[in-house]
């Protein structure tokens, strides 16, 4: 039962960061920008905050400086794919590539550096409960935070006029223009908030479940928060469960390994990765299901005019 | 203010002058990153662009980065082209090392009659390995619509992950110290290289008559064309019936075969052995070079032996200047980005912009006519 508790508890740390990454690029995405510099954008936000924390003792500033990092090159990246209508998948390429020599580039003298101690966490009372307490209420503050996060998405994407405003800009920027709305400026703002949700997932990627900093130490975290929206189709309670579906199969091979399950470790670490392909097959093979949800403008510039 | 203004015809000028514009942007933003770390930037721009030229044995090295680069990048630019978007190169190329290594350890006492040529099967299963895994992606997508960005990438860590395990485990060296390594390759699977004592080998030939055929390829057959009119206008493809399922499978096959056959090249060639540093970062340094050449067989000829440059200048500014060769990556992301953004020039112009609404004056329409009769 332990085990099993630990699992359950290891799952959801896991799935955090990937939830908290896929939210954001939800946010984007229904705004019909598709962000690829992910995985980019999120090294550079891992180091950002694994720094802050080394020299402030602070993983909230940590956090911060991860989420300010994301937004910042988010931002960079809605500038050319926004006003000068660069291509998407291209530049979301050139950002993945840019931050993953620039985060190393910056990380250098980190390699070795080491983090605090950090306080474990527990919900009164109910962290204290048999089974449930160490698998569901000891966890860091962030893995609510993510969930806390899914909701306040769903019910402004669904319940608030800007959400309306948003999908709108998403589905028909052309009717959105002309209602006039400042399409552009939309998508600029949402493209910046998911790059700080990316940041955050980043930052807590190397400030609290690794807690290290090592070149690529992303490993496709990023590609596979992508993966998760398109999984999800474009739904963010989708998004949380698909998360804690991948942070499941992440731990899975851990807990073969530690159970003398015989299996080269490789072939275990491709879990992640094969699953990504298998659960892309499987919703991409179902086309109603995918056009009824993707954002009709994904990827598609507009310029205002033309 | 300033304001982009569509022209009326992509500009042919710009598209020429886009990848220097950008080449000069990311210069002059590493001379302020060299100042910033507190080091001359006369000495580091020297060790991008003077060191790697300065003498024969610099660019017999330059040519052992560019050729898979250049390798590489002909074949995404087939992709690209057809908006097929393979971005797991970097994967296929793995394969192909693996294909072309598991060729060159079966050899022995057996294959001696064969030679030097024995390095044909180890390319040509190099190729092979690298179309298979990029068939995956071509398979998954055209069966299932599953996204080639998304499955090509995560094939890349399979790939490393297999790679890891075969240096670990069956291919293992047994006399290796428990390394994981493979066997030395015996000499004669050695691709032969051009002159002695240096490191050039006929991968640079094998680079440039791939140049040659790419270009024929994509400017004078019938499929080359069909091809490109399904990446630039889909529906004008569909109605010249021409195949966008044939199109996916014949851009991966293309492009994972070259990645491949690059794979193979290093295997057999500069390594000598397979070992988990196989992955050198190529097969994604080649998406860069494959934009920075205009998608253009010629051009990548310029745009690869550039980013091979920025390989090697970073090698240099470690060893020379002790700065981090991660610059490296900087400098190649950075070059992409300025590009991009330059190449905006291509579709729109600059026009300074009056928020005042003024008439157009007319004498402005006479002065264009009189132009235009002139």
């Amino acid at each position: 039962m332990d085990g099993l508790a630990l699992l359950l508890a290891a799952t959801l740390n896991a799935g955090t960061a990937l939830a908290i990454a896929g939210i954001g690029l939800l946010i984007n995405e229904r705004a019909g920008v598709i962000n690829l510099g992910a995985e980019g954008l999120m090294l550079v936000a891992a180091i950002a905050g694994f720094a802050t924390t080394v020299h402030t003792g602070s993983s909230w500033l940590g956090f911060g400086a991860g989420m300010l990092s994301g937004a910042v090159l988010a931002s960079l990246f809605g500038l050319l794919v926004i006003w000068l209508n660069t291509n998407q998948v291209a530049t979301g390429l050139a950002l993945s590539l840019f931050g993953g020599g620039f985060s190393a580039f910056l990380g250098i003298s980190y390699v070795q550096e080491k983090l605090g101690e950090q306080p474990q966490f527990s919900i009164p009372v109910l962290g204290d409960l048999p089974f449930v307490g160490p698998a569901l209420f000891r966890q860091h503050p962030m893995v609510y935070i993510a969930i806390v996060l899914t909701v306040l998405l769903a019910w402004f994407l669904y319940r608030t006029r800007a959400g309306l405003v948003l999908r709108a800009v998403g589905e028909s920027p052309e009717s959105a223009h002309a209602l006039g709305y400042p399409v552009r400026r939309i998508r600029l703002a949402a493209v910046a908030v998911g790059g700080a949700m990316c940041g955050l997932a980043g930052a807590y990627i190397s400030v609290i479940y690794t807690p290290l900093w090592v070149e690529g130490m992303i490993a496709g975290k990023g590609w596979i928060a992508l993966a998760l929206t398109t999984f999800a189709t474009w739904r963010p309670a989708r998004v949380l469960l698909g998360a804690y579906l991948f942070g499941g199969v992440t731990m899975l091979q851990f807990y073969l390994q530690g159970n003398g399950v015989h299996i080269p470790v490789q072939f275990l670490g491709m879990l992640p990765y094969l699953s990504t392909v298998v659960v892309l097959v499987l919703i991409s093979s179902n086309a109603n299901w995918v056009r009824a949800n993707m954002p009709a403008s994904l990827g598609k510039p507009f310029f205002p005019g033309s | 203010m300033l304001k982009l203004e569509a022209r009326p015809q992509p500009s042919r000028l710009m598209s020429f002058a886009s990848p220097l514009l950008a080449l000069a942007i990311t210069v002059v933003i590493g001379v302020g990153l060299f100042v910033l770390l507190g080091k001359d930037p006369v000495r580091g721009l020297q060790m991008f662009f003077v060191e790697p030229v300065k003498n024969l044995y610099g660019v017999a090295e330059l040519s052992v980065k560019a050729t898979p680069l250049i390798l590489i990048a002909l074949g995404l630019s087939v992709c690209y082209r057809s908006n097929v978007w393979n971005i797991g190169a970097e994967g296929q190329y793995i394969f192909g090392a693996l294909g072309g290594g598991w060729v060159a350890m079966q050899a022995g006492a057996s294959t001696e009659w064969m030679g030097h040529f024995y390095v044909v099967p180890i390319l040509a299963a190099g190729v092979l390995a690298g179309m298979f895994w990029a068939a995956i992606v071509a398979l998954l997508r055209d069966r299932f619509s599953a996204n080639e960005i998304l499955v090509s990438l995560m094939l890349v860590y399979v790939a490393d992950l297999l790679l890891g395990w075969l240096v670990n485990g069956p291919w293992q060296d047994p006399e290796g110290h428990n390394f994981p390594q493979t066997i030395t390759f015996l000499a004669q699977t050695k691709v032969p290289r051009l002159v002695q004592g240096l490191r050039a080998n006929i991968g640079v030939v094998v680079a440039l008559a791939a140049v040659a055929g790419f270009w024929v390829f994509l400017f004078r057959t019938y499929r080359g064309f069909a091809l490109q009119v399904g990446g630039l206008a889909p529906a004008a493809a569909k109605y010249a019936g021409f195949s966008s399922r044939g199109a996916l499978w014949l851009a991966l096959l293309i492009s994972g075969g070259m990645a491949g056959l690059a794979g193979a090249l290093e295997a057999a060639g500069p390594l000598g052995q397979l070992t988990p540093y196989v992955p050198a970062g190529y097969g994604f340094a080649a998406i860069i070079v494959a934009y920075v050449g205009r998608l253009h067989p010629v051009g990548i000829i310029f745009s690869g032996i550039l980013m091979s440059m920025f390989y090697i200048g970073g090698e240099l500014a470690q060893s020379r200047l002790g700065l981090p060769k991660a610059l490296t990556g900087v400098f190649q992301g950075l070059l992409l980005f300025s590009l991009l953004a330059c190449d905006t020039l291509i579709f729109y112009r600059l026009r300074s912009h009056h928020p005042a609404p003024h008439p157009t004056p007319a004498p402005r329409t006479n002065a264009a006519a009189v132009t235009k009769g002139a």
